[in-house]
């Protein structure tokens, strides 16, 4: 770590006044930078609570001046998502629906798998995790449509428990090696002791590693939530009228060219399909930033 | 029987989950080729025809458009979402009091989805309530700013959108890597009274190279990967200006009802990946293996 103000080689007040203005100058800018995050997320708030009528005549960045939340009651229960015009609230459940169970399964997947490939090495384990792990990073366009095609010959085409298989195929690789990094951190002496005691493999598993994984299951579970929920391609690939998850619905909601455009409505409904995701991070961050960076760094 | 099942449990734990990979990432990757190479339109054909679909897409004008998208896109994005996150890495790492709060202000929207940052731009962009008015507000009356829907522009909103979506990200990554230098070494440059940028520029940023390496994949895989933000932000358009491979595969695969050329897209976006990601991966595993 270093430090702008460590002492330099000039006299000490014209270093010390120096100090000063460069402390300054560094706290400004770094209050500019939090400004320009933290505005966009601003004006989606005031705007959602302005009328359209102030939206109209005021400026954007200027507070509301009559809080008004009708825009989050049409947003969620009334606006129109092509032609039906229920609000959000039944694609902010598809979205739960598809969630917690692929989250869910793939986490446990990986627990598993991370488990066998880094603790119980056999011949070919490495090439099975490399071959697992380079699937996280195709393009899922090139899966696009055989997935179409095998959805439809499964007869789940267009159904809440298709988004979760294709979520759970596609996590695999990366609660896998989530982990896998992890397992890999407990010494091996400690699987080879409980089988000398006559444990078996999954005794080892329930009564040695899982109670030992969660923090790693905290941060599995935070990315493919937020991967899930956040999910588009997916969503507007493999759904149908009453199945897509809020995202999709999202998007529909700001593109629906039927009747005035509303947009404290519009930003309403981005604020809630934001909503999960932003809490999550606010609540565990730390763990979020965990997963990001072990899912992007670490090969 | 149990004995064998026992002996050989951890395999079987594992093979549900290899075959899976094995057929819907390997086996449907195959497919996607295979198809690649046929007359397929709105029905998928399995007689190979040689490369008449990759013909037909490097013939595309929209195929031209949406490539060189995705260079002016790419170049910029990495680009300025690193030296962006270099940036902020560096002035967060001053002892700055309330460093946690700041980094989780710079971070926060890595964990929105990008339909939501799409929305938010499309509207903070919007050429006649947006900054453009809000400009001509404070008395500007002849400023404008339509990027977003001027054909020529429009791309430069997505890599505004991209950069405020991904900096803090990058910015997470470098500080992580400012924090592993070797506190020694930077130590005894200051007592050497060496000044503080020469410890940056020839001390510590060059011993983060493996960070930038990892910043550049992540960012040119997201970069290829771009598909939400596009579609939130300006749906391609003006009239397809805006689109990349992603979006093009996409219209062509569930709009056009062009399967061979949604098939042949597909298979250049992934030989674009492969390209990148492959020899890191391949570096990455040997190290650890070694």
């Amino acid at each position: 770590m270093t430090d702008l103000s460590m002492p330099q080689t000039q006299t000490r007040t014209q270093s010390a006044t120096g100090k000063i203005a460069l402390r300054w100058l560094l706290y400004v800018l770094l209050g500019l930078f939090a400004l320009y995050y933290l505005m966009p997320l601003f004006v989606m708030l005031t705007t959602s609570l302005k009328s359209l009528e102030e939206i109209r005549t005021g400026s954007l960045i200027s507070l509301p001046r009559e809080v008004s939340f009708d825009a989050w009651k049409t947003a969620w229960s009334g606006a129109c998502t092509g032609i039906q015009c229920e609000g959000l609230r039944p694609y902010f459940w598809n979205s739960v629906l598809i969630a917690v169970p692929a989250v869910a399964i793939s986490t446990l997947l990986g627990a598993l798998n991370g488990y066998v490939v880094a603790q119980w090495r056999f011949k070919g384990a490495n090439i099975i995790f490399s071959l697992m792990l380079f699937g996280c990073f195709i393009p899922f366009q090139v899966v696009l449509l055989p997935m179409a095609r095998l959805l439809g010959i499964m007869g789940i085409a267009g159904t809440i428990p298709g988004l979760i298989f294709v979520h759970v195929i596609y996590g695999l690789g990366f609660t896998t090696l989530f982990f896998r990094n992890y397992y890999v951190t407990i010494p091996a002496e400690l699987t080879k002791a409980a089988r000398v005691d006559g444990a078996g493999f999954m005794r080892i598993f329930w009564s040695i590693f899982l109670p030992l994984s969660l923090p790693i299951i905290v941060v599995t579970v935070i990315w493919q939530f937020t991967q899930i929920w956040n999910d588009f391609l997916f969503g507007v690939s493999f759904s149908q009228a009453g199945t897509q998850p809020v995202t999709v619905a999202l998007n529909n909601i700001v593109n629906s060219t039927t009747g005035v455009k509303e947009y404290n409505v519009d930003m309403a409904a981005a604020i809630i399909a934001g909503l999960p995701t932003l809490l999550v991070y606010v609540v565990a961050g730390k763990y979020f930033i965990r997963g990001l960076t072990a899912g992007s760094v670490k090969g | 029987m149990s004995e064998w099942l026992e002996n050989h449990l951890p395999k079987v734990v594992l093979a549900p989950s290899f075959i899976a990979v094995l057929i819907f990432v390997y086996g449907f990757i195959g497919w996607t080729a295979w198809v690649s190479l046929t007359r397929s339109k709105l029905l998928p054909k399995y007689e190979i025809k040689g490369f008449i679909q990759y013909e037909r897409l490097f013939d595309s004008p929209r195929w031209d458009t949406a490539i060189n998208n995705l260079y002016i896109f790419g170049a910029l994005f990495i680009v300025i979402a690193m030296v962006l996150g270099l940036l902020l890495a560096i002035l967060l790492d001053q002892k700055i009091r309330v460093e946690g709060a700041i980094r989780t202000i710079y971070l926060y929207p890595m964990a929105l989805s990008m339909i939501v940052t799409g929305t938010a731009w499309k509207w903070i962009l919007n050429p006649g309530l947006g900054i453009e008015s809000m400009v001509q507000g404070w008395g500007f009356a002849n400023f404008e700013f339509d990027w977003l829907v001027n054909p020529d522009y429009a791309i430069y909103t997505i890599v505004m959108a991209a950069i405020w979506q991904s900096s803090g990200f990058v910015m997470a990554l470098f500080l992580a890597g400012l924090r592993s230098v070797d506190g020694e070494i930077i130590k005894a440059a200051q007592v050497d009274g060496i000044p503080t940028w020469r410890i940056y520029t020839a001390i510590i940023i060059p011993s983060m190279a493996p960070i930038f390496l990892s910043a550049f994949i992540v960012l040119a895989h997201l970069a290829i990967k771009s598909f939400d933000l596009v579609i939130a932000l300006t749906g391609g358009g003006p009239g397809y200006a805006t689109d990349l491979p992603a979006t093009y595969m996409y219209a062509m695969a569930f709009s056009r009802g062009d399967i061979g050329q949604a098939a042949s897209s597909a298979m250049i976006m992934m030989l674009v990946v492969f390209a990148i990601v492959v020899p890191y991966l391949y570096s990455e595993l040997r190290a650890k293996n070694d």
